[in-house]
């Protein structure tokens, strides 16, 4: 498979697109392997690309139990940004950040990465003393902020509603200018491409259903196309990890919620930008493509169902009308759910676990596509060596033991 | 959405309550000599079931008081609503029928392979 460049572009358009070959192989499992990563999300991807690129282990294997990118990383909203605030947490997602920034050269593949800004607003004064106490904290984590007064924010979104009289008030905002939206798909086919280019097996269609141990340790995987032998099995399954990491018999501090967006018709470009509010609980972009993505808060119950409740979407869309009174008409086209595995602290887990070769990364609730690049080559860094590296280390299981918890609610829970 | 049956109240839509967490965990009473592992498990730790699950809700906009209900986390049946202090009722449901534990319409249909149902739990 050729590299994607401009004069393949028009080489294709001449030749009327004949020469395309897939950009991934479609192979049946091995025997074994010298790693299984379970979950072929954007999470696992990047993981096994990362592996296969940076520690040199080629023989490894990415097995979905549907097709890539078919769970969270096919569902979420998309919005990236690296504004949190405390340091373990600016370190990880501005990691990713930065590997965003260099992403679509590095993979040669497009994933319309655009740094379009993002505002999360403040609706009263406490609110606001807490978005500008997280701009300090980002600036001095090199993590670039402003803090926008209402007449500002109107200059930047000019169709938000910052009259005095609302409700709820628009009252100031944080603004991340590099934060912005990419194309999930784009980026699980990226990296899919990109990690079988280097020899990573990418096999869908595989639900693992055990895994097996000896002696405390990891010694293969069991799925829908037979066994698998392997001393590494590292599980990033967003929504099914405790299902996952209950085959191995550890028990995990997370919950898995249903979590909704959707998507109006297509409008000519109105929405400069991403506007979020924690307060109100809606968040709102809009797409290349013309239609407004449109996300909500988690549901209050527990589900693996990928379906969530109408009241969520009443909620949403009265917060919706009253921030942009301009969408008031807008007849909305799909809804979906995803399911998302929440942390007491709104946190990740990067973690080995007391199970010999069984990694966990998950956990990452509402708001980890954003992390992606950057979770993945931590990870990779602790499959590889079995020791988490100086960004995964906050994150590892020992914390909801010490009390040394990444208390990131502010910054994560729901807005995104 | 759900209609929940409040023990005390009857039938009423989802939207007047509130969930709870997983029920039947009690506040340790020798809170003295427990380790921190100890009180991380009663803390943090869920069992967050794929399948019949037992768990709290509170009629919040209706009589405030809390009780408990089992539902199959896999397909969102509810199974039986019990007081608090009352044992979970013995419920066999049909556990659902695809490797992942999904019955076919409970979302991502395109990924279940059909196994034919065991009963019980
Ligand atoms: C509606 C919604 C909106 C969101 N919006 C945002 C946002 O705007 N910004 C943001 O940063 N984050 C957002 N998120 C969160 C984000 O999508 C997730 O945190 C992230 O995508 C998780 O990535 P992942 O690769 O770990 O998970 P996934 O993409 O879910 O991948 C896990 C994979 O594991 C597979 N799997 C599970 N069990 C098995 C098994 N037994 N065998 C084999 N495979 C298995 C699944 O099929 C799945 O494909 C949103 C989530 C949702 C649902
Ligand atoms: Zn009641």
């Amino acid at each position: 498979m050729g590299n994607y460049s401009l004069f393949s572009i028009v080489r294709e358009g001449l030749r009327g697109n004949t020469g395309w070959t897939p950009a991934w192989r479609d192979p049946d499992p091995k025997p074994s392997y010298d790693a299984v990563i379970i979950g072929g999300g954007g999470h696992g991807l990047a993981t096994a690309y990362y592996l296969a690129k940076l520690h040199g282990m080629k023989n490894i294997a990415v097995v979905e139990k549907g097709w890539i990118g078919g769970g969270n990383s096919g569902r979420n909203t998309t919005i990236i940004r690296s504004n949190y605030l405390y340091d373990a947490s600016a370190a990880i997602y501005e990691h990713a950040l930065q590997l965003w920034e260099g992403l679509s050269q590095e993979l040669n593949y497009n994933i319309m990465m655009s740094h379009r800004g993002v505002l999360n607003l403040a609706h009263d004064d406490n609110e606001a003393r807490q978005l500008k106490r997280r701009v300090e904290a980002n600036r001095l984590n090199g993590v670039d902020a402003e803090y926008l007064g209402p007449k500002e924010i109107k200059e930047f979104c000019p169709i938000l509603n910052t009259s005095p009289d609302i409700r709820y008030p628009v009252i100031g905002a944080t603004l991340q200018r590099r934060g912005g939206t990419n194309r999930h798909d784009a980026v699980c086919w990226g990296y899919a491409r990109a990690a079988d280019a280097l020899g990573v097996d990418i096999i869908q269609n595989c639900e693992v259903t055990e895994i097996l141990t000896e002696r405390g340790a990891v010694t293969g995987v069991r799925t829908s196309r037979g066994d698998i032998r392997t001393e590494k099995v590292a599980s990033v399954t967003a929504g099914h990890t405790s299902v996952i990491a209950g085959m191995v018999g550890v028990r995990l501090p997370i919950e898995s919620h249903p979590l909704q967006a959707l998507v109006s018709e297509p409008l000519k470009p109105i929405n400069p930008c991403v506007v979020m509010s924690n307060a109100v609980h809606v968040y709102c972009s809009q797409s290349d493509k013309g239609e407004l993505v449109i996300g909500a808060g988690i549901d209050g119950h527990t589900s693996y169902t990928q379906r969530g409740s109408l009241d969520i979407i009443e909620h949403q869309m009265a917060a919706i009308i009253e921030l942009f009174p301009i969408f008031s008409r807008l007849r909305m086209m799909r809804q979906w759910g995803g399911i998302v595995d929440v942390c007491p602290d709104a946190s990740p887990i990067i973690s080995k676990t007391e199970v010999g070769g069984f990694y966990v990364n998950g956990g990452w609730g509402t708001g980890g596509w954003k992390a992606t690049p950057g979770s993945g080559h931590a990870f990779a860094d602790l499959v590889a060596n079995d020791t988490p590296n100086a960004i995964a280390a906050p994150f590892t299981l020992e914390r909801f033991v010490t009390g040394d918890l990444v208390a990131e609610h502010g910054a994560a829970a729901v807005a995104h | 959405m759900f209609v929940i049956t409040c023990p005390y109240c009857g039938e009423r839509d989802q939207s007047e309550f509130a969930h709870a967490g997983e029920a039947h965990i009690s506040r340790p009473t020798e809170s003295e000599t427990m380790t921190d592992a100890e009180w991380a498990e009663f803390l943090f730790m869920r069992d967050n079931t794929k399948g019949i699950h037992a768990e709290r809700w509170i009629h919040a906009a209706g009589c405030r008081r809390f009780f408990n209900a089992l539902r199959n986390t896999a397909t969102d049946r509810f199974l039986a609503f019990y007081k608090i202090g009352e044992k979970p009722p013995e419920i066999d449901d049909v556990v659902p029928a695809t490797p992942c534990g999904e019955t076919v319409g409970s979302g991502n249909d395109a990924v279940k392979v059909e196994r034919p149902p065991e009963a019980g739990r």
